[in-house]
């Protein structure tokens, strides 16, 4: 083996040694993890996945998260859309202002927010739904969307719209049959990222949800403190938390290099 | 159809773009906006085909009033400079899309695209994407989609400036053909002179967002009705120096001095410009040049067949294009000899006096 392939195996070993070891955990019994150190499974089992797939409280957790996430990312993407072709496209008072102070929004920690967004939605009845949750991401995914959105959306060119109104589409016929296609690509990598957000955030996920809408990862921490250390469950829910962005990523990796030579990702 | 601009203006906050316009545009030929980048071709263009917002004066297409009509309403087709694709759509799709949109039936729409590929060309590429193809062929498909409707107006914004030297000279001797015998205004715009002499018709001359001439391209190039025109109409650029008259003779400083003929001569006494074009301004007394004058020689540029000399002279610097090959020396001075013949006076104001 060639010395230039040593230095990025030993960081790829080291990127993937925590994952390593929460998808072995995850087929190991509690009393093996406590015992000591190993390196594979002694006594493979899959009882940590069977308790997940069986109890309703383990995979609410996973389809809450999924409602919410999708339910963000649908609301994100389509508000942005428009947003982010009003930036790419037209020069209004202010415009530069307000695309900045858009993403101010993101700078603040989630913390911040997290109180007036729960006596807001208590006040109004949102609180422990799913729509709550994926409302109080919009605040941080919304400006990420229309930033990316517009990077792609500005390397389209105008004509390309002028071509459009002189073959006779009219605006929304253009946008839906004509831009959208073009520009698919930020679409994907918008989505992705506004998923990946919503998915890893847990402050706001927690404070929002009591019982109908909690989170995936609220339902580890609680599971960690009450019925002891269930440690081989908790990396089986781990594991599985992992998958839906792994797959998602799969899907759009194309764009994202994409999204990355634009600078805007 | 016909297109007639009256005193149209385009302001983008306080600056003005487009200077009152007043046009009539006819089908039949070639309508030619010539001038320099920025002069405003496209800008006009733009309101013609609604893009734009007029801020005065009145458009009208074939009598009617447009100037508020929406683009899609106008029917009309545009050619941009960049090749402009629908990107996700094969050629097939691209060249259909204006027909798909105004609701023409499957059976006609294919006739019509078909016919359109073979014209330019493009019946090979038809399931192909536009990214797939040269940038001759993308420019074919977007010529293909405006002419595959029957627009009232086709705009054809510099189509060819893109286009590597061999390909524009064959689109170009192709274009006229393309819209023969249709009632559509066709307006194109272009940069170059040579472009607006090939093709004929009629000239716009633009500068500085104004039509600063408008009539028969050949006629235009033989007299520019001003200073302004004439210097859009040359390339390389028209040398100019200002000249005083005195009795039957022109002086240019104290060294160059020439007998005026023909209409000239019967100029005021008095203070004019005057200009001419470089391929009248020879290294050699020869074809009718036989004004001598002596410049220093700034700059030389062979290509192949011809020679061109910058040099300097009292009036500013002048170009001298000629056949064949000369032996120009940088930094010392040279005699040439200008075609008096060819030479067009004009008054202070830079309105063509002779």
């Amino acid at each position: 083996m060639q010395k230039r392939h040593l230095i990025p195996l030993v960081y790829i070993l080291f990127l993937l040694l925590p994952i390593y070891w929460l998808v072995a955990m995850s087929f190991k019994t509690t009393n093996e993890i406590l015992s000591g150190f190993s390196l594979f499974p002694q006594t493979f089992t899959l009882a940590n996945y069977r308790t997940i797939f069986t109890d309703p409280t383990w995979y609410w957790g996973y389809i809450n998260s999924i409602l919410y996430v999708s339910l963000n990312t649908v609301i994100s993407v389509v508000v942005a859309l428009p947003a982010a072709y009003a930036f790419s496209r037209y020069r209004f008072l202010g415009d530069k202002h307000l695309f900045f102070w858009l993403l101010t929004n993101r700078m603040a920690p989630a913390a911040v927010f997290a109180l007036p967004f729960f006596q807001l939605y208590s006040a109004v009845g949102l609180f422990d739904t799913h729509i709550a949750v994926a409302l109080a991401h919009c605040l941080f995914n919304i400006p990420l969307a229309v930033w990316i959105l517009e990077g792609f959306m500005g390397g389209v060119p105008k004509e390309l719209d002028e071509t459009a109104y002189v073959d006779g589409y009219s605006f929304p016929r253009f946008f839906t049959t004509i831009f959208l296609p073009t520009i698919k690509a930020g679409v994907g990598v918008t989505a992705f990222f506004c998923f990946m957000f919503s998915w890893v955030e847990l402050l706001l996920a927690k404070t929002l949800t009591a019982v109908y809408a909690k989170p995936i990862a609220a339902t580890m921490t609680k599971t960690a403190s009450s019925a002891g250390y269930e440690l081989g469950l908790l990396a089986a829910a781990g594991t599985l938390t992992i998958i839906p962005g792994a797959i998602v990523i799969w899907f759009v990796r194309n764009y994202i290099a994409k999204g990355f030579a634009l600078g805007r990702v | 159809m016909t297109i007639e601009l009256e005193n149209v203006t385009k302001r983008v906050g306080a600056v003005t773009h487009i200077k009152p316009v007043t046009l009539t545009l006819k089908p039949g030929q070639f309508n030619v906006l010539l001038g320099e980048t920025g002069a405003g071709k496209t800008s006009l263009i733009k309101l013609m085909a609604g893009l734009d917002p007029a801020a005065s004066g009145t458009i009208r297409m074939n009598g009617k009033d447009v100037t508020h009509l929406s683009t899609q309403k106008r029917n009309i087709s545009l050619v941009h400079q960049f090749f402009v694709n629908y990107p996700h759509m094969s050629v097939f799709d691209n060249i259909a899309s204006p027909l798909k949109v105004a609701g023409m039936a499957r059976s006609e729409i294919e006739g019509r695209v078909e016919q359109a590929a073979k014209l330019l060309q493009l019946t090979p590429m038809l399931k192909r994407r536009p990214q797939e193809l040269s940038g001759g062929q993308q420019q074919r498909t977007a010529l293909a989609r405006a002419i595959v409707k029957e627009s009232q107006a086709v705009f054809l914004d510099e189509p060819l400036a893109n286009l590597d030297y061999k390909l524009r000279e064959e689109l170009r001797d192709q274009l006229p053909d393309l819209f023969a015998g249709r009632g559509a205004v066709v307006i194109y715009a272009t940069s170059e002179p040579e472009e607006a002499l090939m093709l004929g018709g009629r000239t716009a001359l633009m500068q500085d967002g104004q039509v600063v001439q408008f009539g028969p391209t050949a006629g235009i190039y033989r007299r520019p009705g001003s200073l302004a025109a004439a210097q859009v109409f040359s390339n390389p650029p028209i040398n100019t120096a200002p000249i005083t008259k005195r009795g039957s003779r022109a002086h240019m400083g104290s060294a160059i001095s020439w007998e005026l003929t023909g209409a000239a001569a019967d100029l005021r006494d008095g203070d004019y410009t005057v200009a001419v074009r470089p391929n009248y301004v020879l290294p050699v007394r020869d074809r009718g040049a036989d004004v001598p004058m002596t410049g220093t020689v700034l700059v030389t540029e062979l290509s192949g067949s011809e020679s061109s000399a910058h040099f300097s002279l009292p009036g500013g610097s002048w170009v001298s294009l000629s056949p064949g090959v000369h032996p120009y020396e940088v930094g010392r001075d040279h005699q040439f000899f200008m075609d008096a013949s060819r030479c067009f006076y004009f008054a202070p104001d830079g309105a063509l006096a002779a």
